[in-house]
């Protein structure tokens, strides 16, 4: 069973929508004595960090996250903005985040149209269990202003060029985080999300 | 690198597509979910639903054909018609749709701008412009002017001022739809669309007149877009022959235009 995070500021339906279409058990989640006991997560998103932060933090879902994925180390897939969430600070806002992952979530340059909108290149750097199926040099749909820049640059698992280089897949034990959207990213974002639902957590 | 988009257009009645020329004469073309099955497989980039009736009949967006539509597409889906209020968007997002397209609505209280952009984020909101050449004079500096409600009503705004405002309000991508080329084949209007496209900083999408793989190719060079919508060339049964996503997409890469490319298995 995959357990998607639902809360206001998340495109929850879509990927709820994308892995029924892969057959896949799933079911939304939205209260902490459920994510207690779940056995893989997703943490989908759009909008900003610190709204998403807070919506969870509202929604009392926070600790049972961290606890889950911490500490139980469930397998986690997080999206967009639930890649952003896991570094230690966003400049979007200037918020704190929940600090998983060492680095800093930063604004591309104003010299850019932003936000970045549409298919991007993503370059693997290594291989991982979740995107062992995906070809070198394949296309995903991204929506950010923001990027993730990984305090160790091991946590990079995809690298992907807007104005600069900037990690567009993220990987640390149990967790993966894609700045791209794997539910609305076609055929190849579909075989990511199947190899997420058969991941065991370990790389 | 960041490619260009391509975006397939539905203006749908009671849960079928149907095609306008110049925003009237909609002929009937087949169940929104059906095109929309049959277009994500052949691999489109994006997919944007216009409930065109919704707004006119005052009642509240089609969200049972939203639903059906959703299930069936995996690549950005915007939709839009009959949207007035931040719940509005939310029952749409909820729905399935990621983008919420915004246009007459918008012109009337701008600020529904702003509050789907606070409530979503910027990426979330669309502003959809109907835009007509009317000559520079008092008030439309740039000879364009601004037209709600199916192209029906003049609104006296300037093209490059309204979507200025409606970047700084909270719009994450803004549609320039050539009510003079609507629904004729005879290509973009370039001039607004390169207007456009240096007025503001976010994504900018051509609309209305597409006829052939040149008038695309141009909208995303000359023209400075970001993506292009199409709707005729795709599945106008007007049209003698229309083309597959994949035939335009290879066609548009000779042309020197970066497009996803089309994968052989999935």
């Amino acid at each position: 069973m995959i357990d998607v995070i639902d809360y206001r500021a998340g495109n929850s339906p879509s990927v709820i929508y994308a892995l029924e279409r892969l057959g896949l058990e799933c079911r939304l989640v939205a209260k902490p004595d459920e994510i207690a006991e779940s056995e893989r997560l997703v943490l989908p998103g759009v909008g900003a960090a610190a709204a998403t932060l807070d919506s969870l933090r509202e929604s009392d879902l926070l600790d049972a996250l961290t606890q889950r994925v911490q500490q139980d180390r469930v397998p986690f897939l997080g999206i967009c903005i639930g890649l952003q969430v896991l570094f230690e600070h966003s400049e979007e806002g200037n918020t704190p985040g929940l600090g998983w992952l060492s680095g800093r979530i930063r604004r591309f340059d104003d010299g850019l149209r932003v936000p970045q909108i549409g298919w991007n290149e993503v370059r693997f750097t290594r291989s991982h269990p979740v995107t062992a199926g995906l070809p070198d040099r394949s296309h995903y749909y991204f929506v950010n202003s923001y990027y993730a820049d990984p305090a160790d640059p091991v946590d990079a698992l995809g690298r992907t060029e807007y104005g600069i280089e900037f990690a567009s897949v993220v990987a640390r034990e149990n967790v993966v985080a894609t700045q791209f959207h794997a539910e609305k990213s076609g055929g190849l974002g579909l075989r990511l999300l199947a190899e997420f639902a058969a991941w065991d957590g370990r790389c | 690198m960041l490619t260009k988009r391509l975006i397939a257009c539905f203006d749908v009645i009671d849960g079928r597509v149907t095609k306008a020329q110049q925003f009237q004469d909609n002929i009937d073309v087949a169940p929104a979910e059906d095109l929309a099955a049959r277009l994500y497989d052949d691999q489109i980039d994006e997919i944007v639903f216009y409930d065109i009736t919704a707004s006119a009949e005052k009642r509240k967006i089609d969200l049972e054909t939203v639903r059906r539509v959703a299930r069936h597409v995996f690549v950005p889906f915007t939709v839009g018609g009959g949207i007035r209020s931040v719940d509005d968007m939310f029952e749409v997002l909820k729905a399935g749709a990621e983008k919420i397209s915004v246009d007459s609505m918008a012109v009337r209280s701008p600020e529904i701008i702003r509050e789907g952009a606070d409530a979503f984020g910027r990426q979330c909101i669309v502003l959809s412009t109907q835009v007509k050449r009317v000559g520079a004079r008092s008030g439309i500096p740039s000879g364009y002017e601004v037209f709600i409600d199916g192209a029906r009503e003049a609104t006296g705004l300037d093209a490059l001022e309204w979507v200025r405002r409606g970047e700084e309000l909270g719009a994450g991508e803004i549609v320039v739809n050539s009510i003079d080329r609507d629904g004729t084949a005879s290509g973009y209007d370039l001039e607004v669309t390169r207007a456009v496209a240096d007025a503001v900083n976010v994504p900018v999408i051509a609309s209305g007149g597409a006829g052939d793989v040149g008038h695309i190719a141009a909208g995303l060079t000359d023209g400075g877009a970001q993506a292009a919508i199409v709707s005729s060339i795709l599945y106008s049964p007007r049209f003698d022959r229309n083309l597959g996503v994949r035939e335009l997409k290879s066609a548009l890469v000779e042309h020197g235009v970066p497009m996803r490319p089309y994968l052989e298995s999935t």
